[in-house]
């Protein structure tokens, strides 16, 4: 305080008609609580508060009512006792005019506190360590008192070091006195405030900025401040907007924050007198932030003067307060005629944010009027305190190039409004800026939905060429294998006992669930004609096999559903187990898997192989072209039952004779396959009679759900066992078709194991 | 409109106002001229700015434009003025009704009216006549004040004397003392000079004007002028008697400082200045007309928007080394 600050100044800024003496004429009085207290959720920058409490619910002062919901988030609290009477959208005082959710409490005029606040109050707070201060202010809902209302807990853990504390005393607002009042008269306290915020962020410095028009509030604070060395009381010039944090800055400091920048990138905090003072009730009494200090103030009101107000106070309560309007007002403002905003109604409540409400007098405020034609003087580039080109950016915006608007600095401007107020045209040049920067960032958010978009798109045709290529090249295996099939194959013959029930209505339906379920009872039900037209190789490749063994043949499966023909594919391998098992028919578990299309195809290739032994004796064909790895891998599970079975029946199978020729190229695949078809071989080695097993419910399960798969499958294991047990039949009792056609690799992961230890299963039983 | 966002203040600049500033300003220099050269003057003026109000008037009403607004804005007013007082005062009527309709039409209005124009009104209007009527134009009259009961008799203006007897290879020292010449400049037009400079400090005091332009434009004359009298004395005037000289007071001071038509970056403003005082020094040294305020005013005019793109100002808490886009 001995040493003489110099000052820097900044530029642009303008001599304003202030006004403030209208209300600082009588001391801060305290509101009485109003009947009804309306808290919204948001009164800081950031999410909304949770509610914690219940319509009917009795409340206290102090308490808490709402939780922070995140990290940038601030909880509300109680500020009267009373009975929470809605928790509802209502009217919020805001620029957009919106609702927004907001607790309301009917207050029961007792004013009834906490018994014990939420947290201990502080006798000596450099007790306190940084973390425990910072984690009370928070949960006293403490958040900037100068506007923005951003959550002051943030600003104390800057994690970055700070040389310097700056409490931005200025006010440089027209009409606003609340700051000015409360300096003046709760000195000490901002004074305790600023001790416990040096204490909490490790700054070594403070510099108080207030007008030289504020008097008794410079003399008030040096008083109190007198005793600490740190705390420097600055007297800077009457200039608005001197109270922008940036401009204040650069004038105590003659450093500029950077464009986009923070002043911590300076080593630089801002705070408010007001939160200071909240930030020492806070600590030092255990008190959240349910009152604050508002300036009533306009030529529509009556006795305009400053009030220190319960949040959630209606603002016609205080303008009642103060004597109510001497005429009806022509405005109703929240702030200060700068940077204010206009309100739609009185009934608003005063939020944490809220300076001032301005109730102006017809004729008071700037009339009614068009504006005339930019004439370029530059008036308002002198004025822009931020040294932007407002008349430039004016053109743009009008003419909606708002990128060019954009490059001319347009987010860097505060809207202070220095610009419009000096326009001798009269143009609202801010609202075309606040309007030019909505536009860009509704802009920008369509962007971004159109970019992810875009990458959805091509990452969905990237997926379409991956599987067309696969499908080439698996048309080229396939012919390869088909000429060598057709060299080997002798079609033999056998007649197949079974029940025909089936279909082939369904074929040519465009459900595939219901063209695989009917290509299956078909398949099953006699002996189906083998007609390959398939693309797929190991579809064709089985077919070809199941064609070459297959006595009976009658039957034209052509649908083009790669399930469906999958699942057709794996049932009449598994009728022709069941015909050759001349015994009682079974449905199997055929859960579906597949993790890759690659290794579906080498199962399904081995599973073929096996089939193809079965069917040796038997005959069922099926067609498949299956492209689709789930459908393949649902009848890769099935083909190895079928397999299983078929071998167990007849043991006389050889087990070398594999004319199925794999065609995978993946080893893992080959090796599962080679795998699979040792069990098999073994199973069918043990097992030598069969006598016939009951046959469990089918579930058709169409649906998407990998959990109803999961589950019926694990049913169908289960059946499986269970028939085992009973009945030691060669044939895997559980029969579940669960066609399925997810696109969900969890869902087929856990398909493919269920299915891997339902086969394992099946084959492990003696009965096989 | 009601104002929908902040600021709510009332606002007290009008376009009239710095309209009626820039007359304010005028008028030392239309008084000292009307002494010095005659009532021809004020007559010019009367005619011209009805001249221009009417157009004004009838063009808005043609284009279904607000009347009351635009007309009670006084731009076209300041037009007026400065083109009567670019004309001579003995020119015939006509000359000043022709002159404000190719000033309001063909300098305003064609572009959309007020703020819309790149050019400077005047000047344009100004050009027109002077390229068109140069034996009108150029019949300056020499100085009879007032109080001088004798006829008028028409003469060369400083500027043009100068330029001739030059060509006659008389050196400016054996000239000194021709009648066309005062104390330091064109007898007469000296007086009137610096009543334009004090109107123009008032603009800067109201700050009706930045400081750049009339700075610029009287700087740039100052440097190329001084560098040739530097080199001899005797075949380049001075920089001072350039000041004083012609149109260059009501130059710098009210026309050059045309907002709409001028550069507005202050930096651009300053080089706009500074090339108008050059170009003007060129015109009348070498070229063919005895002044070159109105060409160089109108060929800088077109400049503007370039200076303006590239001559940005550096904004807060933007880095020096940074450049504008």
């Amino acid at each position: 305080m001995s040493l003489m600050t110099r000052l820097f100044g900044f530029r642009g800024g303008l001599h304003l008609d202030y006004r403030k003496e209208m209300s600082t004429g009588t001391p801060i009085q305290i509101a009485p609580v109003p009947p009804q207290l309306i808290l919204p959720l948001s009164q800081h920058a950031g999410n909304p508060a949770k509610p914690r409490v219940k319509v009917g619910d009795r409340v206290l002062r102090g308490q808490t009512i709402a939780d922070a919901d995140g990290f940038v988030s601030l909880p509300v609290h109680a500020g009267t006792s009373g009975i929470v009477s809605a928790i509802e959208p209502r009217p919020i005082p805001h620029a957009s005019g919106l609702s927004a959710p907001c607790i309301v409490i009917d207050a029961d005029g007792k004013d009834e506190a906490l018994a014990t606040p939420e947290w201990e109050p502080a006798e000596d707070i450099n007790a306190l360590d940084a973390q425990t201060i910072r984690d009370r202010v928070r949960r006293a809902g403490v958040s900037g008192l100068g506007g923005a209302g951003f959550p002051s807990f943030i600003k104390l853990a800057p994690g970055h070091p700070v040389e310097t504390l700056i409490i931005n005393g200025a006010e440089c607002e027209p009409y606003i006195s609340c700051d000015q009042l409360l300096m003046a008269e709760r000195a000490d306290e901002i004074i305790g405030g600023i001790q416990v915020i040096l204490h909490t962020i490790r700054a070594g410095r403070c510099l108080i900025g207030i007008e030289d028009n504020k008097s008794w509030a410079i003399a008030a604070l040096k008083a109190a401040a007198a005793a600490d060395q740190r705390i420097e009381v600055v007297v800077v010039p009457t200039r608005y907007p001197q109270g922008g944090e940036k401009q204040l800055i650069q004038t105590l400091t003659g450093l500029e924050v950077p464009s986009r920048g923070l002043p911590l990138d300076l080593g630089l905090v801002v705070q408010n007198p007001g939160t200071a003072r909240a930030v020492w009730r806070a600590i030092r009494h255990a008190e959240p932030l349910t009152s604050r200090v508002v300036t009533v103030t306009g030529s529509a009101v009556s006795h305009p003067q400053n009030f220190d107000a319960r949040i959630g106070t209606p603002m016609r309560f205080l303008i009642d307060l103060a004597g109510g309007y001497t005429t009806p007002p022509d405005r109703l403002l929240m702030g200060g005629p700068m940077m204010g905003f206009a309100l739609p109604t009185d009934t608003l409540p005063i939020v944490k944010s809220t300076n001032c409400i301005l109730a102006t007098a017809p004729g008071e405020l700037r009339p009614d009027e068009d504006a005339m034609p930019c004439i370029r003087c530059g008036a308002c580039q002198d004025a822009c305190p931020i040294n932007l080109l407002p008349q430039q950016m004016y053109w743009h915006a009008r003419g909606k190039e708002y990128d060019k608007a954009q490059s001319l600095n347009l987010f860097d401007c505060i809207e202070c409004g220095c610009c419009a107020q000096v326009c001798p045209s009269h143009i609202p040049l801010v609202q075309y800026y606040r309007h030019a920067k909505t536009e860009i960032w509704s802009e920008q958010q369509e962007k971004r939905k159109a970019d992810a978009a875009r990458e959805r798109h091509e990452a969905r045709l990237a997926r379409i060429e991956r599987e067309e290529r696969a499908k080439e090249e698996a048309r080229a295996r396939k012919k390869a294998l088909l000429a060598a099939s057709q060299a080997a194959a002798k079609p033999a013959a056998a007649t197949a006992p079974s029940p025909v029930e089936a279909s082939a209505s369904a074929v040519g339906n465009d459900d595939p669930v219901a063209r695989a379920i009917a290509a299956a009872k078909a398949k099953k039900a006699a002996a189906p004609a083998a007609d390959s037209t398939s693309d797929d190789p190991v579809a064709r490749a089985i077919a070809a096999a199941k064609a070459k063994k297959a006595a009976a043949t009658s039957g034209t499966a052509e649908t083009d559903d790669p399930v469906a023909r999958a699942i057709a594919a794996a049932k009449a391998k598994k009728a022709a187990a069941n015909a050759d098992a001349a015994a009682t028919n079974t449905k199997r578990a055929k859960p579906s898997a597949a993790d890759d299309e690659r290794i579906a195809a080498a199962v399904a290739a081995a599973q073929a192989r096996k089939a193809a032994k079965a069917a040796a004796a038997a005959q069922p064909q099926a067609t498949t072209e299956a492209d689709d790895p789930v459908a393949r891998a649902i009848a890769a599970a099935q083909a190895r039952k079928a397999a299983q079975s078929a071998d167990a029946s007849v043991p006389a199978a050889p087990q070398s004779s594999s004319a199925t020729t794999g065609d995978a190229d993946d080893p893992v695949a080959r090796a599962i396959a080679a795998a699979q078809a040792r069990k098999a071989a073994k199973a069918a080695a043990v097992a030598s009679e069969s006598p016939s097993a009951p046959t469990p419910a089918t579930n058709n399960t169409a649906d998407e759900d990998p959990v109803a798969r999961a589950v019926a499958a694990a049913k169908a294991k289960k059946a499986a066992k269970a028939a085992a047990a009973v009945a030691p039949e060669p044939v895997p009792a559980a029969a579940s078709e669960t066609s399925a056609q997810t696109d969900d690799p969890v869902a087929r992961a856990i398909a493919a194991a269920k299915a891997r230890k339902a086969a394992r299963a099946a084959g492990e039983t003696p009965t096989e | 409109m009601k104002t929908l966002s902040s600021p709510f203040l009332p606002v007290t600049a009008s376009v009239g106002q710095v309209m009626r500033d820039v007359l304010i300003a005028l008028a030392p220099g239309v008084v000292v001229y009307a002494l010095l050269f005659g009532p021809g003057v004020l007559i010019n003026i009367v005619l011209a700015v009805l001249t221009c109000e009417l157009i004004e008037a009838a063009v808005l009403k043609l284009r279904g434009r607000a009347l009351k607004p635009f007309l009670l804005d006084s731009s076209a007013l300041v037009t007026g003025v400065l083109l009567a007082l670019a004309v001579p005062p003995t020119a015939p009527w006509w000359i000043i009704v022709v002159g404000c309709g190719f000033a309001m039409l063909l300098g305003k209005h064609v572009y959309g009216g007020l703020g819309y124009n790149p050019f400077n009104p005047a000047m344009v209007g100004f050009v027109v006549l002077l390229i068109s009527f140069p034996v009108q134009m150029t019949a300056w009259p020499s100085m009879h004040p007032l109080w001088d009961t004798t006829d008028a008799v028409s003469g060369a203006t400083a500027l043009d004397h100068v330029k001739t007897q030059l060509s006659l290879e008389r050196t400016l020292s054996e000239i000194r003392g021709d009648t066309p010449l005062g104390l330091f400049a064109g007898r007469g037009w000296e007086w009137i000079a610096l009543a334009y400079l004090l109107g123009g400090g008032y603009m800067l005091w109201r700050r009706t004007i930045r400081w750049q332009i009339p700075v610029g434009l009287l700087l740039g004359m100052t440097v190329i002028a001084g560098a040739f009298w530097a080199y001899d004395g005797d075949r380049y005037a001075s920089p001072l008697f350039h000041w004083f000289s012609g149109a260059t007071m009501l130059g710098a001071f009210f026309i050059a400082t045309d907002p709409v038509s001028a550069a507005t970056t202050p930096r651009g403003r300053f080089v706009f200045g500074f090339g108008i005082g050059m170009l003007t020094y060129v015109i009348r040294t070498w070229g063919g007309y005895p002044d070159g305020i109105a060409f160089a005013v109108l060929l800088f005019n077109i400049c503007a928007p370039t200076l303006d793109r590239y001559l940005q100002p550096r904004i807060y808490g933007q880095r020096r080394d940074k450049p504008q886009a």
